[in-house]
């Protein structure tokens, strides 16, 4: 019997919402390209400016040593979490409730004022050791600490109870069983929330612009207050979040294939 | 080899077992027949201390398991004894628990290198020598996903036996099979029984309890109610209870 030609289903308004939403999306950016208050030399001339390279570069920085300290100290809560203490599973879930229960800023403003509480810590004049820097640091690390406690403990929980008992029954110490049965399973669970932690991290460092941290914001906002040209500032900065988000959600996904293809359970 | 006596656990407010006296002696399969929540599983489990006991007390080649006695009162051991005393006891379960980010050769050494020590040539060896008693030589690299369930429970035996226990414990093995799949594994076990392995075996096959079991106990509510050979427990049962039983799971009241 002869073929016969299928012919897809049409469906004629989906096209046109397409079509309506390409157009949208390209009024929209010709408006912005167009407009004539947006200075757009000003845009590329700072687009590479030393100091927002400076800045860009703190911006990574402070990204950086918050996960590390965030994500070290969120595995020994989600720990603490998880113990057979009461005192320990208490104090580590206080501890997530204030750090979650407040915003980002206020906790930020408090470390960057530290020395109105506290003039000295020990032989240390506390404005010389809890420099903006610092207080960026330890803010953010705290606070991420607080999310990656709650993603590593649920990363534990997810793995199946049968691998305790398993190991539990060769001899295995919780310990032992903890760091070569279960916390490498819980990885494929912990790795894309935690991508979209540190992602959003990039973007919360933003925040210490207001203890003048010297982040990529604290620059674009320096520059733009003397030469008033805000939007083209911000702009500058607006492209650059862009472009690192960007990448590390490009890195977070193949770290994600390289995981699921290591023979971790799914085929 | 294990001697359990007045053994009780509760949940919360329910008690599961009710004063459980069993023995095992060494090279003697028992297998434990009920229904669901009669407290085998759970009393299986307490055997290597993976649960506790609220009394009684369970002993395996004399010595106590999870507790020490002092004073007149039994006090829970230190992790690293709890430890020890597992080393020795093998456990295969009803869903197999292989570590799925290790091959099944990485799965058998795991516990001799990290728990005893073992050297990895030596460890890897033994494996090996371990696969080929279990029919899967040629599976040593394969991860677990790749195996079908009873190559997976084959494996776990393996798995066990590596540790070189003194009795092994099996929680339902073949329950989560595939039908034609359970049979390979009887075999194995029914080679380990011949090898002399002290065994006590969870199970519905009540073929297998009677070709290959030494006796049989039938569990019901907590309690043993009955147990013996299996010629009599499952031909010519003596308690109500357990003839019911057997007529549900059998079909008729008495094994085929």
């Amino acid at each position: 019997m002869e073929a016969v030609e299928v012919v897809p289903l049409r469906r004629p308004w989906l096209w046109l919402a397409s079509a309506i939403v390409a157009v949208a999306a390209a009024a929209l950016a010709v408006s912005i390209w167009r407009n004539p208050h947006i200075d757009h030399a000003a845009v590329a001339r700072f687009q590479f400016a030393p100091a927002i390279l400076a800045g860009l570069r703190m911006t990574l920085v402070l990204a950086l040593l918050a996960a590390v300290v965030g994500w070290c100290l969120g595995v020994l809560l989600a720990v603490m979490r998880l113990s057979a203490s009461p005192v320990l599973r208490i104090a580590a879930g206080a501890y997530t409730w204030l750090l979650r229960g407040t915003p980002l800023l206020v906790q930020i403003l408090i470390w960057g004022n530290f020395a109105l509480l506290f003039d000295r810590i020990g032989p240390f004049d506390t404005n010389k050791l809890i420099t903006p820097f610092v207080a960026s640091v330890i803010a953010l690390g705290l606070n991420e600490a607080a999310y990656m406690a709650e993603v590593v403990r649920g990363g534990v929980l997810a793995v199946d109870r049968g691998q305790a008992d398993a190991s539990l029954a060769l001899g295995m110490s919780k310990a032992l069983a903890m760091r070569r049965i279960i916390l490498p399973q819980a990885l494929r669970v912990i790795l894309p929330p935690a991508g979209n932690q540190f992602i959003s991290l990039l973007k919360a460092t933003s925040l210490v612009s207001v203890i003048a941290g010297g982040d990529l914001l604290t620059a674009a906002e320096n520059i733009s207050s003397a030469n008033l040209k805000t939007i083209e500032l911000m702009l500058v900065a607006t492209f650059w979040y862009l472009a690192i988000t960007t990448l590390t959600s490009l890195g977070q996904y193949v770290l994600e294939r390289r995981l699921a293809r290591s023979g971790t359970g799914i085929a | 080899m294990l001697v359990a006596r007045g053994v009780h656990k509760r949940y919360g407010r329910e008690e599961v077992l009710k004063g459980i006296d069993l023995e095992v002696a060494a090279g003697e399969v028992l297998c434990l027949i009920g229904p669901s929540g009669s407290g085998k599983s759970t009393f299986l489990r307490c055997i290597n201390h993976l649960e506790r006991i609220d009394a009684g007390r369970i002993v395996v080649d004399g010595e106590t398991v999870g507790y020490r006695e002092h004073g007149g009162r039994l006090w829970e051991l230190r992790e690293r004894d709890a430890c020890r005393q597992r080393a020795s006891i093998g456990m295969v379960f009803q869903r197999f628990n292989l570590f799925p980010h290790m091959t099944a050769l990485q799965n058998i050494i795991e516990a001799p290198m990290r728990v005893r020590g073992e050297p990895r040539t030596h460890a890897t060896e033994r494996a090996r020598a371990l696969l080929e008693r279990v029919g899967l030589a040629d599976k040593a690299d394969a991860y677990p996903s790749r195996l079908s369930g009873g190559q997976q429970q084959r494996v776990a035996i393996a798995r066990a036996l590596a540790m070189q226990p003194k009795l092994m414990l099996f929680d339902e093995p073949t329950s989560a099979l595939d039908p034609e799949l359970v049979d390979d594994v009887l075999d194995v076990m029914r080679g380990l029984a011949e090898d002399g392995m002290t065994m006590v075996v969870v199970t519905h096959e009540m073929a297998f309890a009677r070709d290959a079991g030494d006796r049989v106990a039938f569990l019901d509510g907590g309690l043993v109610v009955e147990q013996g050979p299996p010629a009599q427990v499952l031909a010519q049962p003596r308690h109500e209870r357990t003839r019911a039983f057997l007529a549900r799971v059998l079909g008729t009241g008495a094994a085929r």
